[in-house]
């Protein structure tokens, strides 16, 4: 190998392995996607918890051979004043039977603030099997200072749900929606 | 005869003045010589060696007893925050790109490196990330503290300093990418005619992979603080829950990386320990080829087991099994690096000088780190284990007496062919006897507080824990003084001592120990005539 030779074959090295750590940092971002779609289509666990339209859960026969528990779990981010809880902290449904809960949100801070909930289901290979109707974490929610609102979910679970589990766990996370509470102060300034 | 005397004399001389570049800047901050740039890598891990031990000092003072005396929980945060950050991209990943520098063009009879301006820029990137990363111990946020792996929210709930962070890993990780390409670049392009790859030395050979494990997973890391970046200044929500992204996935993302750098810091010092043990064995390498696939393998199953890190976040099932299973199936190809290994030693002549030592403390430590780590595998057990002392205890098994005493023994064993002299044998093995015991000290009774339930990363903690937490912190301050003792040992060698020959140990084998101790400032200028005995592993039969 002469020493042009040396000289080209190292560039050519340089310039592949540039592409190749370049291919690897954009593979760092397709990761996103791909996670969301190993979760959805490989695995079975829903993301987006969205409404599910009522004639897809009407078509359910209620399963009144099996109970399930289902548990209601609550938490606030730290960037927002409010206090949140379930009315009853579990109750027993039938596969296919359409349930209601409650939950109470009271915001303890100084001004009006809109909040987002943000909700996840244990076990969650058993999120499918979860329906929301209706709920309070599809829109936003707006408390004047010291409100205290109720606040209803409405779901069907689905009767389809596999034998082993008994169980449900539904949680909510409640965060400060920034952008909506500046607009909310911005209106009421102007 | 009288031309061979002129000739040796000419040589002798152009070794003494080597056309070094005259003047600091010039030889130093441009330099593009891989010797000198080995040299800053290596001076430099050594400088945040003891930053970060500073810090480990600081968390071993206030857990030496229950209830908070010395520091602010808060700084105690920052402290193994940091102390982490420091020793992985501070410490272990410059000395070996320092020891890669020094000893690859070295053992393939390469001239220089392949791209040398690069070689500088890559070194010339880490004291400014460093200094970056360092500045926020001095900003009103303070330093990062919500753990090296900065999973979010609570990474994204601190200060600014988040900010001088992401940038700080942005630089380290180019550095490391540059130093990559280049190592690869070298050993694919640069070896000596006669230097096959199967004949290359293991530590060329571990470093190569390392290096494509490097610019496998090093974008990936800043992909995964970018997007945190983003995620923190720019409203992005990848990670952000309330804007409907999964903190879960950051760990993924994180994790993917993050499995393959636990072997970067390793695989390089397994090749060191594979060319110590033949040099102190007087015998040939055990299964060359078996340990060079056997490294591959390994590097090859890193990129596929990385949730075993994050079995407690809720899983499926399926995925829980599959992780435990493809971790267990890497203590097959590390099997057979250990029974090599000691194969190598049966019914050899051992003799046991300090690179012997550390390598042989090495092969049995790295070992007990191996086997917690298969512990942790499993997951029903290691619902109990995760974030306990007992994880603390099995990565500092096999970092601490498995990276840094490879760094060590590496350090020792070349040390002679850097500086032209030998380092003091008696200083040398105290060193070895004082770290490996008060390592022990140190880190063993880290298993059984994690057993019985001490949390990680907490600066206070329940009085039945208090009597093994002191005798790890007695062993904590007695390993890092004695590091300072390893520090008196190097400047002593490059001061003087006794003249090392250009073979410095009788059973060394291969290219580096072909050129004069020290080495002169360029070496294989025109490609050596290359045999087979001259190689480490020129013999492919064994």
């Amino acid at each position: 190998m002469t020493i042009q030779d040396r000289k080209r074959a190292n560039s050519r090295t340089l310039r592949r392995l540039l592409i190749a750590a370049g291919g690897s940092f954009l593979f760092a971002f397709a990761l996103a996607p791909a996670y969301r779609i190993a979760c959805e289509k490989v695995f079975g666990i829903k993301l987006e918890e969205g409404a599910v339209a009522s004639d897809k859960v009407g078509g359910y026969a209620v399963d009144e051979s099996r109970t399930v528990t289902v548990q209601f779990d609550t938490g606030v981010s730290s960037g927002l004043p409010w206090q949140f809880a379930p009315k009853v902290v579990s109750m027993q449904v039938h596969p296919g039977e359409p349930a209601e809960a409650l939950f109470t949100a009271t915001n303890t801070g100084l001004g009006a603030l809109v909040g987002q909930a943000v909700p996840s289901i244990a076990p969650n290979t058993a999120s499918i099997y979860f329906n929301k109707t209706e709920c309070f974490c599809f829109t936003e929610q707006k408390l004047d200072a010291g409100e205290t609102r109720e606040m209803p979910v409405r779901f069907v679970v689905d009767p389809a749900l596999p034998e082993g589990v008994n169980t449900l766990t539904l949680s909510y996370t409640f965060y400060l929606n920034d952008i909506a509470t500046q607009k909310l102060a911005d209106n009421s300034a102007g | 005869m009288a031309t061979h005397a002129a000739h040796a004399h000419t040589d002798h001389a152009h070794d003494d003045h080597d056309h070094k570049p005259h003047g600091f800047v010039n030889r130093w901050l441009f330099s593009t010589n891989h010797k000198d740039i080995g040299t800053m890598y290596l001076i430099f891990a050594l400088a945040m060696f003891f930053v970060g031990g500073a810090m480990a000092m600081v968390i071993r003072a206030e857990l030496f007893q229950p209830g908070l005396q010395f520091v602010h929980p808060e700084f105690f945060n920052q402290m193994t925050t940091m102390h982490a950050l420091i020793m992985i991209f501070g410490a272990v990943m410059p000395a070996f790109v320092g020891l890669a520098n020094w000893m690859i063009p070295l053992q393939i009879g390469a001239p220089d490196m392949a791209l040398p301006r690069m070689n500088n820029w890559s070194f010339w990137l880490l004291p400014f990330a460093f200094t970056l990363l360092l500045s926020t111990l001095f900003m009103d946020s303070g330093a990062p503290a919500g753990g090296w792996t900065m999973y979010p929210p609570l990474s994204l709930q601190m200060g600014h300093n988040i900010a001088f962070l992401i940038f700080a890993v942005h630089l380290m990780g180019i550095s490391s990418i540059m130093g990559a390409i280049n190592i690869i670049a070298t050993i694919l392009n640069m070896r000596a005619p006669g230097v096959d790859l199967l004949k290359m030395p293991l530590f060329t050979w571990t470093w190569l992979i390392t290096a494509f494990l490097l610019i496998a997973v090093m974008p990936v890391l800043a992909g995964a603080v970018t997007m945190l970046l983003t995620d923190r200044f720019f409203d992005t929500s990848f990670f952000n829950a309330a804007g409907g992204g999964d903190p879960v996935m950051f760990q993924h993302v994180f994790w993917f990386f993050g499995h393959p750098e636990v072997y970067i810091m390793i695989l390089p010092a397994f090749g060191i320990v594979s060319e110590i043990i033949p040099t102190f064995a007087r015998k040939p390498l055990f299964g060359y080829q078996a340990m060079v696939y056997a490294v591959a393998s390994i590097a090859f199953l890193s990129f596929i087991v990385w949730a075993h890190h994050m079995f407690t976040v809720g899983m499926p099932l399926g995925g829980e099994l599959y992780f435990m299973y493809a971790t267990m199936l890497i203590a097959v190809p590390t099997g057979v690096k250990v029974f090599n290994w000691v194969s190598t030693m049966w019914k050899s002549s051992m003799t046991f000088e300090t690179p012997m030592l550390f390598a042989l403390a090495f092969v049995i430590l790295f070992t007990i780190g191996g086997f917690s780590g298969l512990m942790l595998a499993i997951v029903p057990v290691d619902f109990q284990y995760h974030d306990t002392y007992f994880v603390v205890a099995h990565f500092h098994y096999v970092l601490v007496t498995g990276a840094v005493f490879g760094i060590i023994a590496g350090a020792y064993y070349w040390l002679p062919k850097w500086t032209g002299h030998m380092y003091n044998e008696r200083l040398g093995k105290i060193h070895f006897w004082s770290s490996t015991i008060s390592v022990n000290v140190l880190f063993f009774p880290q298993h059984f507080l994690g057993l019985a339930g001490m949390p990680r990363r907490i600066p206070d903690y329940n009085v039945a824990f208090a009597d093994f937490n002191m005798i790890s912190s007695i062993g904590g301050f007695w390993f890092g003084l004695t590091q300072l003792l390893f520090a008196y040992i190097v400047w002593q060698t490059v001061r003087g001592g006794a003249k090392a020959t250009a073979n410095v140990w009788e059973g060394a084998h291969g290219l580096e120990w072909t050129v004069p101790s020290p080495a002169p400032f360029h070496t294989f200028e025109t490609p050596p005539v290359i045999t087979n005995d001259m190689l480490a592993h020129g013999d492919v039969t064994h």
